[in-house]
């Protein structure tokens, strides 16, 4: 009996020697990159799936598939010791019958042998380390703040506006009794907290929070014996935002294309969208997520957020309901978890009455990772009610 | 284009730079900035110029790779004036971040220097400045003109 193959392995590479103390483990990982591709007659360009493990320089798939030149639409840095990357293939064999990527790749490097005799070089920066360490970019904060004031400078975005994205938040986060902070504000209190770097304010800022959290996906037939109402995964996208070797856009986020990817396997588009919980490091990172994901045309933000529309139970996109990141939460500075949450509550009809979303039968969850001045990832998830 | 001794720029003193961790692909580049010339790698196979330095084409995946000397000459494509910092770069507030971009096109994270950070803005013309030990190029305000002693 024939059987047929989801996928199938096209094209391997062996680095030829065995003692490497004159390459960087970043370039081993180029090196082997590019000859496995020859191998089956490929291309950089035609890979759109990455794998590496997470003790890879930087930030993992982030900087090496920029270092590469690789944009990806599916990746992951499973971490099993030397078992990784058996782990990689079969996650790729499964993304490739999934239909997320069709040309998935593999690489793994490291420096063993010559880092006996030595610190290890390159091992835990990113390539791009040397030239962004050394102009004071000492906070997350200056990073944003780069990107901030790009779009007042294209689209006459204001502080005012930025401001409304923080009120929204904390008119929710009165709400959450395990808010870290639960106060009201004005778009005054706001513009007139310390300026840290222009043009972003304390309160543009996130709160920083111990804390974590969990979800358990399950497939519809165990879902059917279970209590909770099921919320379903409707459709997902990634992307990274590269620095794009030195053609640096610092209007858009990857959200541009993990939203649409999202969308279009959910089959729904932004009008359909009932609740949105958005990744707030910054409120810029709200504005620009706002735009890339169709909420509004890009440029337009700050015209979008200036009339209530983030505000539950009735604006045009209610978000971050638990007070978001800029009020609630933000675990370990990774902001992603807290986001899924409040979604999920939503969908089940279990957000707090004040702020519950009447018929919440869609909603999206967005999540930006990195940074987006230099490097960032995006996720966008689109979740539907039981009866959705 | 032959740089200024960045340590005459009042300010930089105060910036915690550090060392550079370079590698074999980087070495040109930053004994560039040594020699007071600020290099870019270019490819030999589709000509594009390669932002960060790394030895082979992100574009093209060549590993031919030539180093022109920039002009030394961009525009400030987005700055921030940190006025609040951490660890060794608290003491050096204010000092204005930015992205550069280059006249040779790719847009490159430094700091503005010798200008105070009200006269920064978007779109401001500067030039590079190196560090005299070669490990920072910073960009100042250009002189009009372009000549310069």
């Amino acid at each position: 009996m024939s059987r047929s193959a989801a996928a199938v392995i096209a094209g391997v590479y062996e680095h030829p020697r065995r003692e490497i103390p004159d390459r960087t483990v970043a370039q081993i990982h180029a090196e082997v990159a590019l000859g496995a591709l020859a191998d089956a007659g490929l291309s950089l360009a035609d890979v759109d799936a990455y794998f590496c493990d997470s003790a890879d320089p930087g930030l993992n798939s982030l900087s090496m598939s920029e270092y590469l030149g690789i944009t990806y639409r599916y990746t992951d840095n499973t971490d099993t010791g030397g078992s990784s990357y058996l782990s990689h293939v079969n996650h790729a064999v499964r993304a490739v019958a999934a239909g997320q990527c069709r040309v998935a790749l593999v690489t793994m490097a490291g420096r063993a042998r010559s880092e006996r005799r030595g610190p290890p070089a390159g091992r835990r920066n990113g390539p791009e380390a040397d030239f962004e360490n050394r102009w004071g970019i000492a906070a997350t904060l200056h990073n944003y703040a780069l990107v901030a004031m790009r779009h007042m400078h294209e689209f006459g975005t204001t502080s005012a506006q930025l401001a409304e994205i923080k009120v929204a938040a904390s008119q929710h986060a009165q709400h959450n009794p395990h808010a870290l902070l639960r106060t009201p504000v004005t778009v005054q209190d706001v513009l007139d907290s310390p300026m840290l770097s222009d043009p972003l304010h304390r309160l543009d800022c996130c709160v920083i929070t111990d804390g974590g959290g969990a979800v358990v996906v399950v497939s519809p037939e165990v879902a059917r014996s279970l209590a909770q109402p099921a919320v379903k995964v409707l459709g997902a996208g990634e992307a990274p935002k590269h620095a794009g070797n030195g053609a640096v856009d610092l209007t858009y986020t990857g959200a541009a294309w993990s939203g649409p990817a999202a969308f279009d396997e959910a089959g729904v588009g932004p009008a359909d969208i009932d609740y949105a919980s958005i990744y707030d490091s910054f409120t810029i990172s709200v504005l620009l997520a706002l735009e890339d994901l169709g909420f509004c045309a890009k440029g337009k933000g700050g015209q979008f957020v200036s009339d209530g529309a983030l505000l539950a139970p009735h604006g045009r996109l209610p978000f971050n309901t638990d007070g978001g990141g800029l009020c609630n939460n933000h675990p370990s500075n990774r902001g992603g978890m807290p986001k899924i949450i409040e979604a999920v509550r939503q969908l089940r009809g279990q957000a707090h009455p004040a702020v519950q979303v009447p018929d919440c039968a869609l909603a999206l969850v967005q999540g930006t990772g990195g940074r987006l001045g230099t490097r960032s990832g995006s996720a966008t998830l689109i979740l539907g009610a039981a009866d959705a | 284009m032959t740089g200024f001794d960045g340590s005459t720029v009042p300010g930089t003193g105060a910036f915690p730079v550090p060392e550079v961790a370079g590698d074999p692909a980087t070495r040109p580049f930053w004994d560039g900035i040594k020699a007071g010339r600020l290099l870019l790698e270019r490819c030999l196979r589709c000509q594009a110029v390669i932002w960060y330095p790394r030895g082979f084409c992100p574009r093209c995946g060549s590993a031919a790779t030539e180093w022109i000397e920039a002009s030394g000459r961009g525009t400030v494509y987005t700055y921030t004036v940190a006025r609040r910092s951490f660890g060794g770069w608290a003491a050096a507030v204010p000092y204005v971040i930015a992205y550069i971009e280059l006249a040779e096109g790719p847009r490159v994270l430094s700091n503005v220097v010798g200008a105070a950070p009200d006269e920064v803005s978007i779109g401001l013309e500067v030039e590079v400045v190196m560090k005299a030990d070669g490990g920072a190029y910073w960009f100042r305000p250009a002189v009009t003109g372009g000549a310069r002693p």
